[in-house]
């Protein structure tokens, strides 16, 4: 083993594959390292819900010999990490969920065969809330996932797992999926890099659908580079997702190295109003004035109806997940409730047991919208509403090329504080919802810190633009050091 | 029907397509495999699996809405019926709702006076199965097979336009010739590939509104349809003379008993909460590619029957018997372009002869034992007078029994018919003298009798002499 291995786990993927490919270390190396760093330290995260050791060092052995063998692909031997909402063949795949505890995926998700195919290296599943419905990471079967900045408080959600475990440098990278802001607002709140692409752009198939119209499957780095390495192994058509877009993958990784001079940067007043905390604005603020010094254009955009954005998405995607949720019935896959009387009580028990309070609540609360009689005053409205949400940002980006603003409107909360306060939980992703519903690219890049918790710069791009999202933040990366500190416990 | 009433009936035919995997799945449709042999992960519902929709059924539905002069849409939205079942993998059925892909059709069948009668057609929208539950054979348990799972269906809606039992089947059977004409479906009802509900009302004679209906589910044949809405008419008009109200409900139709029996009450029907799938993107039709599929349309039971009458001047009927298949027309004009028969001929032997041999074996027409030009070179015999049309049908069930062409059977047997004048005279001259009694009564103007002389005439020649030559012989003597 080389004696560099100590500082492996606080290297990026670039830098993980710049060293295998000067032979200073290999797979198997950085492999064993993060198992034993997550043996050690996960514990106190909760990050992880499956660990696949095995898997990962066969997976890391077979990818240095390819290497030895001058073969590989573009990601081959760098370890990653999946949210638990991607099915992956052999391995449990649990969602977050009681309900598939005992499910083992026969098959792979389109993301996590692609990721393979290109040699990454899987050590294991991330903790979620349960089904993606959720910000705090406390809806999880698992139990909650601890930010590694202060282990009281959240590390924010759905991919909470995915965001804590790169944090805390367990791994350079994780999957993430967000509907609603479920990779940005976790990326925030960690002070990684979080982006949810286009939707679209990478394929849905093999990852548990939480509300089909907003899902997206990203990534969760500590680096722009990183991400645009990964997102261009990810991205693509699929044939098996109808909603996939046959549309060339651009070179991220080039991309990124384009000076973001005279581009301009959207800014919407309603952003910094009384919802954000002062603090936060002031770190977001500073940031905007660093991309400015870059030679970018600050300028000031409106979107009127962005207050209707969190209303507007609590109705579609609760509709569309009462609907998704229904194959958990208990009878081919997940929880069956033991000893039902007659099919009624079997469907009824296996769905109680089985699934936690917030996707009760969301399946209740779709339920009523799709209801005759309420269609059209909520689920319909709702469509309408989301039309003239995506017209805002059409109209934007005629003049700007990013909009900026905050990710999350404070820094990590503490454990057990708004989960009983659904509403103020909602709002948390107030600032990332739009995006979902108009299925522009988003991404959250840490821009300070607030009482030592990191805050998140919100960068939003017209459809496809994941380019420019990229490009601002990995020169704005290259001019700050914030995703360079680590949480003092996990040095 | 009672006097005084009026039976209102709309249809909803399900059409099974004929594609060979499914609606939403790679997966096979072949019938009668091991129970979910035939299933993938689409079909079972898994977590993160999506539906891709198979082209060929936006092909065949296209195809059915230009044969029934419809509006095929330029998009359509494939929507989610949710409601929990066993049969139901996902929680809810893929289905077409607000936006269909086929609305405004229309047919022709023969009302009770003969007289033609347009039905419309609501819409006909795509839409994949439910599997199947297993209740037999299983101790204190049911079982699922999801082979059935996801196999395309057209679901074809009629307007209230039905007037009895007798219309709805002769609706049920146009759509069944349409769609076997386009090769869409195999029709085939004891698989359940085609099959119907049928919306049944009542209502005075001379009153518009319509009564309250009740629906009865998943009629597989002709027979069941008319005994079930008989049933239906009956129950409903006894139900409403007696003072009683119809209650609007789903009924099922159980033919062992044949009577229909309440399935579930509109207050216990689910509420579907429809609504557009997300994870299917609207289809999109050009009208370019509408034109394409008409260019393909293969001629269809009306126009082909119109074309019968007037270029083989067969009778109206004969020709709506030989197109009710495809196949059946096929064998005809097969057949008659290979005699010089007249086509009338030919029609009466593929309609009579040959069917009768058909339905007494089972058999298909394309299974045929006497092929379209085996008919025709037996009909060209009759056509020649070689032989006549009763010996006729003597050497036809030798072909069918495979003894050989029909010239070699009639060579074989010795079946020539006689023409020989003079060999009939000698044959009439014994006839007549040895029925001096017949032949006094025949003179005495007993003029019926002639069915007698001929009959002996045949019989003596074991029905090769010329009937006609007989006759006129005959006649000559016996007035002479």
């Amino acid at each position: 083993m080389s004696d560099t291995s100590q500082e492996l786990h606080a290297q990026s993927m670039t830098e993980l594959a710049d060293g295998l490919d000067a032979g200073e270390f290999t797979s198997v190396d950085v492999t064993r390292s993060l198992l034993d760093r997550i043996g050690e330290l996960d514990a106190k995260l909760n990050a992880l819900v499956t660990v696949t050791a095995h898997e990962a060092l066969a997976a890391a052995s077979r990818a240095d010999q390819a290497r030895a063998a001058g073969n590989g692909g573009p990601l081959n031997g760098l370890p990653i990490i999946h949210k638990d909402i991607f099915c992956t063949r052999g391995v449990k795949t649990t969602c977050g969920s009681r309900m598939l505890n005992n499910f083992i995926s026969p098959y792979d998700a389109t993301v996590v065969e692609k990721l393979a195919d290109a040699g990454a290296v899987v050590l294991g599943k991330a903790n979620m809330d349960e089904f993606a419905m959720g910000s705090s990471n406390e809806t999880s079967y698992f139990g909650p996932v601890r930010n590694p900045w202060d282990l009281e408080c959240s590390p924010g959600g759905s991919s909470g797992g995915s965001a804590a475990a790169v944090a805390a440098r367990l791994a350079p990278a994780a999957t993430g999926t967000d509907t609603g802001g479920s990779i940005r607002q976790p990326a925030a709140l960690t002070g990684t890099v979080g982006i949810k692409p286009t939707y679209g752009r990478v394929s849905r198939y093999g990852m548990i659908a939480f509300a089909s119209s907003l899902d997206q499957a990203g990534v969760i780095t500590r680096t722009a580079e990183d991400a645009a390495r990964l997102l261009g192994v990810m991205a693509g058509f699929d044939e098996r997702d109808s909603t996939s877009i046959d549309r060339p993958v651009p070179d991220y990784s080039g991309a990124i190295n384009e000076p973001v001079k005279g581009l301009r940067v959207g800014i919407v007043r309603q952003h910094f109003d009384e919802g954000l905390d002062p603090q936060c604005g002031i770190r977001v603020k500073e940031a905007i004035a660093a991309l400015e010094s870059l030679g970018a254009t600050a300028v000031e955009v409106d979107l009127p109806n962005l207050d209707l954005s969190v209303p507007t998405y609590y109705v579609v995607a609760p509709a569309e997940c009462s609907s998704n949720l229904s194959r958990f019935d208990g009878v081919r896959f997940g929880h069956r409730a033991e000893n039902a009387e007659d099919l009624l009580d079997l469907y009824c028990r296996s769905r109680g047991e089985g699934f936690g309070d917030e996707v009760k609540r969301r399946i209740m609360t779709g339920t009523y919208v799709l209801s005759a009689g309420y269609y059209d005053a909520y689920y319909l409205k709702a469509q309408q509403v989301r039309h003239l949400i995506a017209d805002d940002f059409k109209k934007a980006f005629s003049d700007v090329d990013v909009i900026a603003g905050p990710t999350a409107p404070s820094p990590a909360f503490r454990l057990g504080e708004k989960i009983d306060d659904p509403i103020t939980m909602y709002l948390n992703d107030i600032y990332t919802i739009g995006a979902n519903l108009a299925g522009l690219p988003g991404m959250s890049v840490p821009c300070g810190f607030v009482d030592d918790l990191p805050v998140g710069l919100h960068l939003v791009g017209a459809h496809f633009a994941e380019e420019t999202l990229l490009r601002f933040a990995h020169q704005y990366q290259q001019h700050t050091d914030w995703h360079k500190r680590c949480p003092e416990m996990f040095k | 029907m009672k006097a005084g009433w009026e039976v209102v009936i709309g249809l909803e035919v399900h059409a099974q397509l004929a594609t060979r995997s499914k609606i939403f799945s790679g997966a096979s449709t072949a019938y009668g495999a091991e129970p979910n042999s035939q299933a993938c992960l689409v079909d079972l519902g898994y977590p993160g699996v999506l539906p891709v929709l198979n082209k060929e059924v936006v092909h065949m539905a296209t195809m059915f809405g230009l044969a029934v002069n419809a509006t095929v849409a330029p998009r359509s939205v494939f929507a989610r019926k949710n409601y929990f079942y066993p049969d139901l993998p996902k929680g809810y059925q893929i289905s077409q709702f607000e936006l269909p892909i086929v609305e405004h059709g229309e047919l022709f069948i023969a009302d009770a006076d003969g007289k033609e009668k347009r039905i419309g057609i609501t819409r006909a929208h795509l839409e994949e199965d439910a599997g199947k539950s297993i209740h037999e054979g299983l101790d204190q348990s049911s079982g699922i097979d999801l082979n059935r799972a996801g196999t395309p269906l057209l679901e074809i809606v009629s307007e209230p336009d039905l007037r009895s039992a007798k219309e709805a089947v002769s609706y049920m059977r146009k759509i069944h010739t349409i769609v076997r004409y386009l090769g869409i479906s195999d029709g085939n009802m004891q698989e359940g590939s085609f099959r119907c509900d049928a919306n049944v009302s009542m209502r005075p004679v001379g009153q518009d509104e319509l009564g309250t209906r009740s629906e009865l589910k998943n009629l597989n044949s002709f027979r069941f349809v008319e005994r079930a809405i008989n049933y239906e008419i009956e129950r409903q008009i006894e139900l409403l003379e007696d003072g009683g109200e119809v209650v609007q409900e789903t009924r099922l139709y159980d033919s062992d008993k044949d009577e229909t029996r309440s399935m579930r009450s509109k207050e216990e029907s689910n509420d579907y909460r429809y609504f557009p799938d997300p994870d299917l993107l609207p289809v999109e039709i050009s009208a370019e590619y509408i034109e394409s599929v008409r260019q393909q349309l293969p001629e269809l039971p009306s126009a082909k029957q119109q074309r019968f009458v007037e270029e083989y001047g067969l009778k109206s009927d004969d020709a709506d018997l030989l197109t009710g298949s495809r196949a059946l027309a096929d064998f005809f004009e097969a057949a008659a372009s290979a005699t010089e028969a007249k086509a009338q001929l030919v029609a009466n032997w593929v309609i009579g002869d040959l069917s009768a041999a058909l339905n007494r074996d089972g058999m298909d027409i394309v299974d045929a034992e006497v092929s379209a030009t085996e008919l025709a070179g037996l009909l060209t015999r009759i056509h020649d007078n070689t032989i006549s049309g009763k010996i006729a049908k003597q050497v036809f069930e030798a072909m069918w029994d495979g003894e050989g062409s029909a010239d070699a059977i009639i060579e074989a047997k010795g079946l020539k018919q006689i023409t020989d004048t003079s060999a009939i005279e000698a044959v009439v001259d014994a006839v007549i003298a040895a029925n001096p009694g017949q032949v006094a009564e025949y003179r005495a103007g007993k003029d019926k009798l002639i069915g007698f002389f001929v009959g002996q005439v045949m019989q003596a020649t074991k029905g090769q002499a010329n009937p006609g030559q007989v006759n006129q012989i005959l006649k000559d003597k016996l007035s002479g």
